[in-house]
């Protein structure tokens, strides 16, 4: 995998533009959808209206002011936040933006006769166009190859620069639009309208531009919009309350008072942690084409893992010689070694590495050897040497050849092996048996480990495989998966799907041929190899552009880390307002009743610094949690329990106590500088 | 604090968990339609009122019959009390109630709130007090209970339409909770000396003058039985349950205090029971149980410390005995007032008003926090229910997925409700209190100035929209501006609360309840309590704290500086 560039934190460029963005993004209609931080501007513009109104009448409101700058600060501190999210999205949609095609594309006039065709700009390509690509051209946008084979660099894309080939029919029939075409020609039918083809929507994605609300970020808005109107009312009452009491509050103090009580933390950073968690999904190269997907990979119960590949490396490979009775298993290792000299497929190599590996046996081909290559008429390979004659191949082959019948040993070994979802492989020393080869497809190293930690977070796996039950049963015990579906097809696969749904679940799975565009449509996270048909690619909501199917797993992680890190710095802006509390409420209430400043507990210097201090606390923390929003809070796969208590410590109760700390910091600062002390 | 004190406390909880263990379970029967034995009159009555109790009712069909029934009681209710004067068992001749002191009885004790503006003895007649008065005591008692029956069905299982038929729902509580538990309290309490009498007055000679004095009867016992069972609070007598014949010795004292918290305590058991997850109630037990626990134990602790004034003058060095009933003694008397407005009761054995400021503040902060302490039947049930909903929001997004809660997603909808919910109450309070304050007739209302008065009307508006009912005294509540006033925010605390309740109930009905995985957020053990605990009083009660420290808070402080008012 070669991920795109990563983008430092601190990136110069990035900053001196999001600097820029935030002052832009201070338009009250942009800032509309966001009503904490909407209630903040309004504010901020009031006090600063009323400070200059009493500069006007020859006043020098000072604290006013101040006041005002700092709230203005809160509001550009959270904009800012968002626009250094952007801004790390734009520096990737850059990289992409240039793979985009511009050049003209060969639109044939009388498809699909591909001698005749006209130059057009790919921009004026539409849906249904037919177009001829050639050696050396960029596809001009995404479509379907409905004539030729090619070999075609996707590196635009996905990073990875050796040619993949693209053909008509088939799993291997999309491509991508800003692509090249190596060698050979391509007919492709366009699927996408300019403007709207895969890299476009991908630039659009991570650059936040189509960023909609999520449903988990409207539920957590309302929220934070109840939140905000509850501390409103709590404020405007105060001042009635304070009038009965012959306390007239002044609109800087009512202000701050506001301003720290509602939850600008979250509300400053909600959407810079959405677009973040984007950015997250696209360093792994997969691309979502919504945050409603990221979202819901975080939710998922259930993961449909292909067996091939994904649980398993997919090739066999031998993990057992076992000889008949009355021969040694050295003699038999050294027949399997020599009939497999020939055999140049995987399976092949894999017993020439077994040997080496467990019995410490190598060998060149003899001089003068003939090699039987494996041939799949045969299926079988072998070597003839001095009349000695090796063979090894798929057990009735050898022993259609054979004429005798095998002792029972063998044929239970046989059956042992097939039962164990391996193949076995018969092997012969002129004309007689000596045993048999174990080809196993192996599990993965870890993935067991793996497919645990998912079910300490509650979700279970299920190895999706075309094998028999009986086989697939032994694969899904030695893998540890929870569940399997054998012999799976299209249909089985989505009426499972169907299934786990109707029983509540969220279901994630990965796929990418045409048959499994319906089950990628039906779960709630389906990711589409990029080296998959379009038809897979449209009906999933992510793409992996590596096409590595176990990733299907960070994924998830993704998507739980994005619902974490929302929920620890909510619970952490709300856990903060009890310092405020204890900083304002005295300092507000002193001039009416001294006696209040023994509820002055941080023993702030006087009732302007003490104000100050909190509304600069409450400005200062959003920018100090602009990393963690952006990197998100580190997650560990720990059950739910744990990761509670864990999270609940640090932002449930470090929210409690670090505001405390960090508002007596600055009062001390404000009384070096004598400011308002 | 004394030891023996705090072990008076101890003997309460203990007597209140012993009854409420197996009244939940007997309750979740009631809810299940399992509990039979009036079968014949049960169905009678169906049959009398033309009620299917077969029919299935969705939220808003729930929600529409529990406002009609109330708007029709309302209704009526009104009606006696302008009309008592030539309504039957009127003794007395008490004339008919005006327009607007009407008005807020009737909304008084159709939400449960039994918030008295009227002095029993002499505004309201005895028939008005039985079949007006005491009939609300277990209709509205009911239709609370009956409305957390019907969210508690809401997490029973998935894709649910219905939440039940509110219909049957109150028969059953009627015929098989209220009636007959009020009963047998009320026979335990004539047999303590309670009165239970027709008559209106009996006459004694004083023993020093030999003068004739007529005292007060009626029937007391059942009235008292139910006032606390159904956390109503209306006493019979203007002195509530410090007055003798309502409350006469200290087992009585014992037995209502624990009459009044045991349904709010055993509902949520009844619910573990009805989700088949017993621990899952219990832990919103545990989470009402310490909130109460805290506040007994912190009034309890502020009046024994008592008034610095005193001790300086050396007039009372044993803790602050006024506005006690000094038959039972501080840890009693303070215990039940908590209790009382920890239940949204309402009824009073001492006076609030006389408390120490932050003794006083205890039953003042437990209204505000939404009742849930245990409540109001049910009532505190549904409420606590919210803000578990809000704390598995705000937490529960930190394992990682979209919070649940008992396997029902909270998404948009039900936070966007249950924020309405808490909003409305917020509004109601400290909106209805502070615009009082800036009223000539709300300041003429207020008996003392400063931050006592304040005191005075935060109190009233907490209690009238907690639909508690209890008085902090010192305040004049029959005028226009709180007749009506505080009769909106109990019609509004109790009903603009109860229907985004219904609604949430409803949406989370049809909702798949997921079986629990170990990614699944847990919701029993210690610490999801101190996390409800903690978002109750963050989320519940910090909004009222500046109000709070302009009120008690700063008449503490001032007092401990010597200066009172």
């Amino acid at each position: 995998m070669s991920a795109p560039e990563t983008i430092s934190l601190f990136d110069g460029a990035i900053l001196r533009r999001a600097a820029l963005d935030a002052v832009l993004k201070l338009s009250p209609a942009s800032l509309a959808r966001n009503p904490v931080i909407f209630v903040t501007e309004t504010v901020a513009a009031l006090v600063t209206l009323v400070a200059a109104g009493e500069a006007y009448g020859g006043a020098r409101p000072w604290f006013g002011f101040t006041i005002a700058a700092w709230l203005w600060l809160t509001v550009l501190f959270a904009t800012f936040a968002e626009a250094v999210a952007e801004g790390r999205g734009r520096a990737r949609a850059e990289s992409l933006r240039r793979a985009r095609a511009e050049a003209n594309a060969k639109l044939l006039i009388a498809p699909p006769d591909r001698s005749l065709h006209r130059l057009v700009p790919a921009t004026e390509l539409r849906r249904d166009d037919v177009v001829l690509v050639e050696a050396g051209d960029l596809i001009p946008s995404d479509g379907e190859v409905i004539e030729g084979v090619a070999s075609v660099n996707e590196s635009a894309v996905t990073g990875e620069s050796a040619p993949v080939v693209r053909e008509a029919g088939g799993d291997r029939s999309a491509v991508t639009g800003g692509t090249l075409v190596v060698s050979d020609w391509l007919i492709v039918r366009i699927t996408a309208d300019a403007g709207a083809t895969f890299i476009d929507r991908m630039i659009a994605l991570v650059e936040g531009a189509s960023r909609r609300k999520t449903p988990n970020e409207i539920a957590l808005d309302i929220l934070l919009a109840g939140l905000t109107l509850i501390f409103l009312i709590a404020v405007v009452t105060l001042a009635a309350f304070g009038r009965y009491s012959g306390l007239l509050f002044s609109i800087p103090v009512l202000a701050a008072l506001l301003v720290c009580l509602i939850p600008t933390t979250i509300g400053g950073l909600l959407s810079a942690i959405g677009i973040a968690g984007m950015d997250r999904l696209v360093r792994f190269n997969v691309v979502a084409t919504s945050g409603r997907a990221v979202e819901a990979a975080g939710d998922v119960d259930a993961l449909l893992l292909d067996k091939t590949g994904t649980i398993t490396f997919g090739n066999r490979m031998a993990s057992g010689f076992y000889p008949v009775p009355g021969v040694s298993e050295a003699n038999l290792a050294e027949a399997c070694l020599l009939s497999s000299l020939g055999d140049d497929t995987p399976e092949g190599r894999s017993i020439l590495a077994f040997a080496r590996d467990r019995h410490g046996l190598t060998r060149q081909p003899p001089e003068g050897a003939e090699m039987i290559k494996f041939s799949a008429n045969t299926r079988t390979s072998g070597l003839d040497f001095n009349g000695q004659s090796y063979r090894k191949g798929a057990v009735d082959s050898v022993l259609a050849g054979l004429g005798a019948e095998p002792p029972d040993a063998f044929t239970a070994e046989v059956e042992r092996i097939a039962r164990a979802g391996s193949t076995p492989l018969a092997v012969t020393h002129n004309g007689h048996l000596l045993g048999l080869i174990e080809l196993k497809d192996i599990v993965k190293p870890g993935i067991k480990s793996r497919f645990e930690a998912l079910r300490k977070l509650g979700i279970r796996t299920i190895m999706v495989t075309g094998d028999n039950r009986i086989t697939a049963a032994a694969i899904a015990a030695e893998a540890g998966v929870d569940d399997f579906i054998a012999e799976a097809t299209p249909q089985n696969k989505l009426d499972y799907i169907r299934k786990v749904q109707a029983e509540g679940r969220m279901v994630a799975m990965c796929g990418d041929g045409t048959n499994d565009a319906p089950a990628l449509a039906q779960a709630d996270v389906g990711v589409a190899m990029q080296t998959g048909t379009q038809a897979a690619r449209e009906a999933g909501n992510m793409v992996d552009l590596d096409s590595d199917p176990t990733k299907l797993i960070e994924i998830v992680e993704i998507g739980k880390q994005l619902l974490i890190t929302r929920g620890a710095l909510t619970t952490f802006s709300i856990a903060n307002d009890i310092s405020k509390y204890f900083a304002i409420l005295p300092a507000i209430f002193v001039p009416l009743y001294p006696q209040l400043a023994a509820l002055n507990i941080m023993g702030l210097k006087t009732p302007e610094s003490a104000i100050l201090s909190a509304v600069i606390f409450n400005a200062l923390i959003i920018v100090a949690l602009v990393p963690l929003a952006l990197k998100g809070v580190a997650f560990r796969a720990i059950g739910a329990a744990q990761l509670l208590k864990r999270n609940l410590l640090i932002y449930g109760l470090g929210g409690i106590i670090a505001p405390f700390a960090g508002i007596k910091l600055i009062d001390m600062g404000l009384g070096l500088f004598h400011i308002f002390s | 604090m004394t030891l023996s004190g705090l072990a008076y406390i101890g003997l309460l909880f203990a007597v209140v968990l012993g009854l409420a263990l197996p009244l939940g379970r007997y309750m979740a029967a009631i809810f299940e339609g399992r509990v039979r034995w009036l079968a014949p009159l049960e169905g009678g009555l169906y049959r009398l009122c033309g009620i299917d109790p077969a029919r299935q009712m969705g939220w808003q069909a729930y929600a529409v019959a529990l406002l009609l029934l109330s708007l029709v009681h309302f209704v009526l209710l009104y009606a006696i009390l302008r009309l008592q004067y030539y309504l039957p068992l009127n003794p007395a001749h008490i004339p008919g109630m005006s327009p607007r002191l009407a008005f807020n009885t009737a909304a008084s004790f159709v939400t449960n709130t039994n918030w008295q503006a009227y002095t029993p003895e002499s505004q309201i007649s005895l028939g008005a007090q039985s079949y007006g008065l005491a009939v609300h005591m277990f209709l509205s008692a009911a239709a609370g209970i009956a409305a957390a029956a019907a969210v508690m069905r809401a997490f029973t299982g998935s894709h649910l339409t219905s939440l039940g038929n509110v219909y049957t729902d109150l028969t059953r509580i009627t015929l098989y909770l209220l009636v007959p538990v009020a009963l047998v309290a009320a026979i335990l309490l004539v047999a303590a000396g309670v009165p239970q009498s027709f008559a209106a007055s009996v006459t004694v000679h004083l023993v020093q003058t030999g003068a004739a004095q007529p005292i007060a009867l009626g029937p007391v016992a059942l009235q008292e039985a139910i006032k606390e069972l159904g956390t109503n609070g209306g006493g019979f007598f203007n002195a509530n349950s410090a007055h003798p014949f309502e409350n006469p010795t200290a087992l009585t004292n014992l037995l209502e205090n624990a009459l009044l918290l045991v349904i709010g305590f055993a509902l949520p058991l009844s619910f573990g029971h009805m989700v088949k997850a017993p621990a899952q109630g219990r832990a919103l037990m545990l989470s009402m149980a310490v909130l109460l626990a805290a506040g007994c134990v912190a009034s309890y602790a502020a009046e024994a410390a008592g008034n610095p004034l005193h001790i300086a003058a050396g007039v009372a060095p044993q803790g602050n005995w006024e506005g006690k009933e000094m038959r039972f003694g501080i840890p009693a008397s303070t215990t039940f007032n908590v209790s009382a407005t920890g239940t949204s009761t309402g009824a009073v054995d001492g006076f609030t008003d006389s408390y120490t400021p932050l003794g006083g503040l205890v039953p003042l902060f437990l209204m505000q926090l939404g009742e849930v302490t245990p409540g109001g039947v049910g009532s505190g049930f549904y409420t606590i229910i919210v803000f578990a909903l809000l704390a598995v929001f705000v937490a529960g997004l930190m394992v990682g997925r979209t919070p649940e809660y008992l396997g029902k997603k909270v998404q948009a909808r039900e936070i966007k409700l249950a924020m309405l919910a808490v909003l409305i109450l917020t509004l109601l309070i400290l909106g209805g209190a502070g615009l009082s304050l800036l009223t000539a007739s709300g300041l003429a209302s207020l008996a003392n100035a400063g931050p006592h008065g304040l005191s005075e009307m935060l109190y009233a508006w907490s209690s009238a929209t907690e639909n508690n009912g209890s008085a902090m005294a010192g305040l004049s509540a029959d005028t226009p501006l709180l007749d009506y006033g505080l009769g909106i925010a109990m019609l509004l605390g109790r009903f603009a609360f109860m229907v985004p309740v219904l609604a949430i109930a409803g949406s989370l009905a049809a909702k798949p309840r997921l079986p629990a995985s170990s990614g699944t957020f847990p919701t029993t053990g210690p610490l999801f309590v101190g996390l409800l605990v903690g978002v109750i009083i963050i989320l519940g009660g910090l909004q009222f704290m500046p109000a709070d420290t302009l009120g008690p808070l700063a008449e503490h402080f001032l007092l401990q500086a010597g200066k009172t008012f």
